[in-house]
């Protein structure tokens, strides 16, 4: 998909040193998070940073590559258990998106990425270690979450409802750590209560995939972090409010 | 054609899948009696299964006549209520092949069936009702036919194997579809892997483009191999096997931690026809449009020689097949030429895109029970090659398609008719590619075209 608009490195391409002013976003490990669509929040983000007229450097790094620290926005999609446990693993051995946490940068994760930045989640029956960077576990529940997700997201964040779609057959419980992201008020999130947690610039949810294309002014408050600059000016959204509202209808019906 | 059916058709999952060591034993008992190869007759069948089978045809004709549609699941579910072994007494004494795979299966089962028919009558589901209950109703509606070829959605092709017996099965591709409810691509392929096993005498007919189908295949005694191109290549980037990353290079493909590697495929698509184990090329056409049908058309070559059919006399077959369930159909409506391609997961639609000409295209998106309720596909699919071309979005889930096509750079225009859609694109060519209720939306527009 190398012909959305933008210059992406192919794979496992080293980030060129210097050039500050390039907003780099590092999709982690596509080859085995990726099952629902989870290239949009890529592609998302770049547009509405190239649209402010930032250049922008979208990387994919696959799993047999080492992860560049210095990259500003990290995105962690969804996946199956066995890759979702893999992952974990090298990122565990990698250790570069623990240094680029420290380091300030921006990390945004779906679904089975959210789970694996707590400190454990179950795959296949297992119990397997998180990379332990958000304060929370996650364990198997009584039901697969399959449906529309929306919340009353934290009022520090100062961003619109959260809505979404779910389907994942955990449960997450939050540590006094974090702070959940939102409060349910359609579906399952983190345990029919809470959905998501965020804690500095990470940030973590069960809405999976393509997550910001309900969700725009969250694209946007993941740039403000990333950039430091407070003032972003104002996007066209018509087709996401369009979809925003659309959905918040369906939802009410149903 | 795995939507529409497969949700009608699970009240009758446990009907169909039961199966234990004494009911096996009482089918095995109840083949012997069918018979000869190639000779069914009702006078053969138990009692109970000439009343369920008879009962099974009144039934899909009630349906018909009170317009409740095609009748090719309600009969079949009927009759399995009161014959769980209907399927297996229906498909004892018929050679039968089948045709699974998430793309491409009610296409190659046509063409599959055309190609077969030249030995005799063929048995087939072609409306596309492609469970157990779709295959009861299809064989009891056929009455006795030496042959059978039936599309198998790919979650049931265990109990289907299990049913039927069959002479041959053709393996296409595995991807992700319906994401919200479908099982997950490497599930699948290992849930096919376990039922080859317990069924060592079956032929397979296998892609070897596609490492899942491979791996699903590689161990089973009797494998022919067919190359048809994989454009889609996003569910199989990690080993089943092993988990270490596939490679590919032009059409090779190979695991890079274990010996799992693409086979040397005896029936391979060349420039516009298909090249024979014994290295003959056979010029294939038709009048279904794409490289993908031409895939589609190998498949269905290599599955009828298995019956003894020869490639060059079922290659003029081919060619007869117009439209398949209203796919590829065309319709010419206000001097608007309409052609339906019908894209359901990631993989079809970058198919449709081939097989669409540079014209007005019309998208329709639905995420209703059938399709699925989750739209995250969309960005799973590069709508670039759309550019430049005249785009209109319509359907439930418009707003989605709209957020998608936006960050894609593909301008469009929303229309909320289909009829708006035809106004406002010049005379000639109009493409209409929906996924599978937006589909149906739309064929019902164009009074049912088949």
């Amino acid at each position: 998909m190398s012909t959305d608009p933008f210059t992406t490195s192919p794979y496992g391409e080293p980030v060129p040193a210097g050039s500050p002013s390039v907003l780099r976003i590092v999709w982690v490990y596509p080859d085995l998070l990726s099952t629902y669509g989870d290239r949009g929040n890529m592609l998302i983000l770049g547009r509405r940073a190239q649209q402010r007229g930032m250049p922008v450097e979208l990387i994919e790094v696959r799993s047999d590559q080492p992860l560049p620290t210095t990259a500003d926005i990290y995105l962690i999609g969804g996946g199956e258990d066995g890759p979702q446990a893999l992952a974990a693993q090298r990122l565990i051995t990698d250790g570069g998106l623990h240094r680029a946490a420290a380091q300030g940068s921006v990390v945004f994760a779906v679904c089975a990425g959210y789970q694996l930045l707590g400190s454990s989640f179950f795959a296949k029956g297992a119990k397997c270690a998180g990379l332990e960077l958000l304060d929370l576990h996650s364990d198997r529940g009584p039901s697969r979450a399959v449906g529309e997700l929306a919340g009353e997201v934290d009022p520090r964040l100062g961003l619109p409802p959260l809505t979404g779609f779910e389907n994942h057959g955990g449960r997450t419980h939050l540590g006094p750590g974090v702070a959940p992201l939102a409060r349910v008020t359609v579906g399952i999130g983190n345990d029919e209560s809470s959905e998501g947690a965020w804690r500095g610039k990470l940030l973590g949810t069960y809405s999976h995939g393509p997550a910001l294309a309900r969700n725009p002014a969250l694209a946007d408050l993941l740039l403000r972090w990333a950039t430091g600059i407070s003032a972003l000016p104002p996007l066209d959204d018509t087709w996401s409010d369009r979809l925003r509202a659309e959905r918040t209808a369906a939802t009410r019906v149903a | 054609m795995t939507g529409g059916g497969r949700v009608i058709e699970g009240i009758a999952d446990g009907v169909a899948g039961q199966s234990t060591v004494a009911r096996r034993s009482r089918r095995i008992a109840a083949r012997r009696q069918s018979g000869n190869l190639a000779r069914v007759t009702d006078a053969k069948m138990p009692l109970r299964a000439k009343v369920a089978s008879s009962v099974s045809r009144t039934a899909a004709a009630l349906s018909r006549a009170a317009g409740r549609g095609d009748g090719s699941v309600i009969g079949g579910w009927i009759g399995l209520k009161i014959d769980p072994e209907l399927l297996a007494h229906l498909a004892a004494g018929r050679s039968i092949g089948l045709v699974s795979g998430t793309n491409g299966k009610t296409t190659t089962t046509r063409l599959t069936t055309a190609a077969v028919g030249v030995l005799g009558p063929v048995a087939t589901n072609s409306f596309g009702a492609n469970m157990p209950t779709g295959h009861t109703s299809a064989l009891a509606k056929a009455g006795a036919t030496p042959y059978a070829v039936l599309e198998v959605d790919e979650h049931y092709l265990p109990q289907v194997l299990e049913a039927t017996e069959p002479r041959v099965v053709a393996l296409l591709n595995l991807s992700r579809d319906q994401l919200d409810r479908a099982k997950e691509v490497a599930m699948m392929a290992q849930l096919w892997r376990a039922a080859l096993a317990k069924h060592p005498d079956v032929h397979v007919v296998a892609n070897a483009d596609d490492p899942m189908v491979v791996w699903a295949s590689v161990d089973h005694t009797a494998v022919t191999w067919f190359s048809a191109g994989q454009r889609w290549h996003d569910d199989s980037w990690v080993c089943p096997e092993c988990g270490a990353p596939i490679e590919r290079a032009d059409e090779q493909w190979w695991c890079t931690g274990c010996p799992l590697r693409r086979p040397e495929a005896q029936w391979v698509v060349e420039d516009d026809g298909v090249v024979d184990p014994t290295g003959a090329w056979h010029k294939v056409v038709l009048q279904l449009p794409g490289r993908v049908n031409l895939g589609n058309a190998a498949t269905a070559l290599a599955v009828a020689a298995q019956f003894g059919v020869r490639p060059t006399d079922a290659v003029s077959r081919l060619g007869g097949v117009a439209s398949v369930a209203g796919r590829y159909a065309q319709v010419v409506r206000e001097g608007r030429n309409i052609r339906l391609l019908l894209a359901k997961n990631p993989a079809s639609w970058l198919e449709a895109f081939d097989m669409a000409d540079e014209a007005p295209t019309l998208l329709s998106i639905n995420a209703r029970d059938p399709d699925g309720m989750d739209t995250s596909w969309l960005f799973d699919v590069d709508f670039s090659p759309l550019r430049g071309r005249q785009v209109l979005i319509t359907g439930d889930r418009a707003y989605d398609l709209a957020v998608r096509l936006e960050v894609n750079d593909v301008p469009f225009e929303h229309v909320r008719t289909f009829a708006a859609a035809v106004a406002a694109v010049p005379v000639g060519r109009l493409e209409v590619i929906a996924n599978y209720t937006a589909f149906q939306d739309i064929r019902a527009e164009l009074d049912r075209v088949n």
